[in-house]
């Protein structure tokens, strides 16, 4: 957990105040003022994509969308209804269970919220650099669906429950592709690390991981689907089809409460994009590598590096409201499916796709196509950096910085002694693909 | 040695899988709802989950299990769901057929 | 190599410890079934905060991915399947309730002595800092146990004694084909049946 707080802020602030090192108190400002800047990025972040949300959709339906609060563009506009949410009064029904109904808002804002603990937002700015860290925002996103389902239950309204029931199959349903479609890039990084994952696909856009094979172009389409589904976006938003089910699960909500949804399904649709930004677009690194060729995404000068991490972080908010936008975009255009449909496209057609990928995606890494050309083997000016097996985890590096292996034996498959148990365990620890290992246990472990 | 402002160890974790277990076997014993049942098996794993973690944990003790404790834990958190499914669907089945979820009524095999 | 850890492993655990702890309490006590359900989620989040804090961040994940939102999820559906008026809330009986607290307590007294009883558990590790990264980011290295490699194991000196460290892949085969079994048989037992004869003459009989 040592890792939860920025050192950065520490050091300064135990400087000025006179205190000891590590003092407590430092920790919990740090750990303060990251919490602030998160709650901010979705706080301000889903003001915005409402106003967006507006905009597009009036554009959509050949109209202005608002035009008058804040002088130009309307973008005050969602301050204003904010405000307005302020002052409604906060109703609970009389046949709600209070406790279950005052707590179903805030489930679903905190499990949505805590996906952003794990998400980098470029290199190293991560308020929780995890080993596991997609994996825990898969987790944590699921757990969302939990908020939907005690508020339809404990509204004790039948619209509110039969778009609860809705949303649990759903959501219980798409997580198997989803998953599917996310162990991929997984598979071929060999790491969970997200900052890994995007420290890899540095370089020219030929390098994100998008296209990287045929079978990653295809799985990322499903991934989006089936990450809109996951979030409850048209056309898969059954949970509050407002021609049925009156405002589905959060038809008994009001005022504040009921604004704590939207920030969720604003915060997770940010989440879902920001994850396939990172898995299939490079995340913070552009299409053509400026930093690097500057040196700067890797300087030892503190503020260049962060210079380049700024506009990395551009980069990377830029690709996530993109995907956003695309989500409003198929709102707008696409006519909601029926409970029967949306199991199908589940069942029938994205979970046999992702898996049919997958196991392209394996057979791919196995067979390689040595005339396909792809991240590694463009040459000269296009590629200033590692080949992709040498991107490590940070705690790798750390770990080799500290003592220096005998050799990694990724690169060099062929010939050589057995390698030293030591070595053996560096190899287990260092995330090589699978099959070289199995090679090299062979001769090692055995 | 005062027990809150000790270093955590092994114990400590013992000791919370230990109330998990309890409460999860009680819940068990005492619930008439099926599914309340349910929920004390759950219970009950995770309680024993928590204690192979904790002798799995290099933080904790010096000979530690390694490994081995949390891959245990990944087969009985994977059981238990596997569990879970079965044991709904049975639920479900005494629901459609006795219209009831109370473990009482189940009576049916009495001599 | 981990500063200061000691400190805030101490609080969080702490934090982490009372808050699965009380849920799990509240699910005992209480009776509504969705709050249940409600208090149980919130107990086994925590406890996958106590299963990170203990260096098993691979563990917690999946804590919090199978645990809490697949087989909750799957409790819910099943409470909101079968929710009617009278099985919301079923009171326990008193009796049940005093042989439940004696046998309980008797358990969890026991359970605790022993915790505290082997002198190995109850003394904290001294040498922190000696706790190699290594140790401590294990997803890959689980995935090469499932595999049947023991990476951590590889320094043993005796060879006899590396042949039985072969990992866990014929377990892990043999869950799997568990796994798709269960999924099968529960998909079978759950499938919608018309009423049967016999459930109609037990609601004819109530």
């Amino acid at each position: 957990m040592g890792q939860f707080f920025n050192n950065y802020l520490i050091d300064p602030l135990a400087f000025w105040a006179d205190l000891p090192e590590n003092y407590w108190l430092g920790y919990v400002v740090a750990a303060l003022i990251q919490c602030v800047i998160l709650l901010n990025v979705v706080a301000v972040g889903a003001l915005f994509f409402i106003w967006l949300e507006r905009k597009v959709s009036g554009r959509i339906q050949d109209r202005l969308g608002p035009t008058r609060v804040g002088g130009r563009f309307g973008w005050l506009q969602t301050l204003a209804d904010g405000l307005k949410l302020l002052t409604k009064e906060d109703l609970t029904p009389e046949n709600a269970d209070p406790l279950l109904f005052r707590a179903a808002p805030y489930v679903s804002f905190a499990a949505s919220f805590a996906a952003y603990l794990a998400l980098p937002f470029s290199n190293g700015w991560v308020a929780w650099d995890v080993n596991v860290a997609v994996f825990f925002i898969l987790a944590v996103m699921g757990i969302e669906v939990f908020g939907v389902i005690l508020a339809g239950y404990s509204s004790g309204s039948k619209w509110s429950l039969f778009g609860a029931m809705r949303e649990a199959a759903q959501v219980v349903s798409y997580e198997v592709p989803l998953g599917l479609c996310v162990v991929i890039p997984v598979l071929i990084c060999g790491t969970m690390n997200l900052i890994t994952i995007g420290n890899m696909q540095a370089g020219l856009f030929t390098n994100w991981l998008l296209f990287h094979d045929p079978f990653t172009f295809c799985v990322f389409f499903v991934y989006f689907t089936c990450a809109t589904a996951s979030v409850n976006r048209a056309p898969f938003d059954l949970a509050e089809a407002e021609s049925e089910l009156v405002a589905g699960f959060h038809t008994e909500y009001s005022g504040l409460r009921w604004s704590f949804f939207f920030m969720a399904e604003y915060g997770s649709m940010f989440a879902v994009s920001g994850l396939a930004a990172i898995l299939f677009f490079g995340g913070w690194n552009g299409p053509i590598p400026i930093f690097h060729w500057l040196g700067w995404a890797n300087s030892e000068n503190w503020y260049l590096l962060q210079i380049a991490n700024l506009f990395g972080a551009l980069n990377f908010v830029f690709k996530a409201v993109l995907g956003v936008t695309l989500m409003m975009w198929a709102r707008w255009t696409l006519p909601r499916l029926r409970i029967d449909q949306v199991m199908t496209t589940c069942l029938k057609y994205c979970v046999p796709l992702a898996a049919i990928c997958f196991i392209g995606v394996v057979l791919w890494q196995l067979y390689y196509p040595w005339w396909f050309i792809n991240d590694i083997h463009l040459n000269g000016w296009a590629k200033p950096f590692a080949h992709r097996s040498e991107v490590r985890e940070p705690w790798v590096l750390q770990i080799e910085r500290e003592s220096p292996p005998v050799r990694t034996g990724v690169t060099n498959r062929s010939g050589e002694a057995a390698s030293s148990p030591r070595d053996q365990v560096r190899l287990g620890a260092l995330g090589v693909s699978s099959r070289l290992l199995v090679e090299r246990a062979e001769g090692g472990v055995r | 040695m005062v027990p809150l402002v000790a270093q955590i160890t092994v114990s400590h974790y013992l000791v919370v899988g230990a109330v998990l277990f309890v409460t999860g076997a009680v819940c068990m014993a005492t619930k008439r709802n099926i599914l309340g049942v349910l929920m004390g098996v759950e219970l009950v794993l995770n309680g024993a989950n928590v204690n192979f973690i904790a002798f799995g944990s290099p933080f904790l003790r010096e000979h530690h299990l390694g490994l081995d404790g949390q891959l245990i834990a990944v087969f009985v958190i994977v059981l238990a769901a596997a569990e879970a499914a079965v044991a709904l669907a049975i639920a479900l089945n005494f629901y459609n057929n006795h219209t009831t979820i109370d473990v009482d009524r189940a009576e049916d095999l009495k001599g | 190599m981990i500063p200061s850890i000691t400190d805030w492993h101490s609080f969080f655990f702490y934090l982490f410890a009372t808050v699965t702890c009380v849920f799990a309490l509240a699910v005992l006590f209480a009776t509504n079934i969705v709050r249940m359900a409600f208090y149980l989620i919130i107990s086994l989040g925590a406890s996958a905060g106590l299963f990170i804090l203990a260096g098993a961040e691979f563990l917690g994940v999946m804590q919090l991915m199978i645990y809490v939102g697949g087989t909750l999820v799957l409790l819910v559906f099943g409470v909101m399947l079968t929710a009617q008026e009278r099985f919301i809330s079923m009171k326990t009986r008193g009796g049940e309730w005093v042989m439940a607290a004696i046998v309980g307590g008797a358990l969890l007294v026991l359970l605790v002595q022993t915790a505290f009883s082997i002198d190995d558990w109850t003394a904290p590790r001294a040498d922190l800092s000696a706790v190699s990264a290594i140790e401590t980011q294990t997803a890959t290295r689980l995935g090469l146990g499932l595999l049947g490699i023991r990476p951590d194991q590889a320094e043993e000196a005796d060879p006899v004694l590396r042949q039985g460290m072969s990992g866990y892949l014929l377990l892990f085969e043999i869950v799997s084909v568990h796994l798709l079994v269960v999924l099968i048989g529960a998909a079978y037992l759950a499938r919608s049946k018309r009423v049967t004869s016999l459930a109609r003459a037990a609601e004819m009989r109530r």
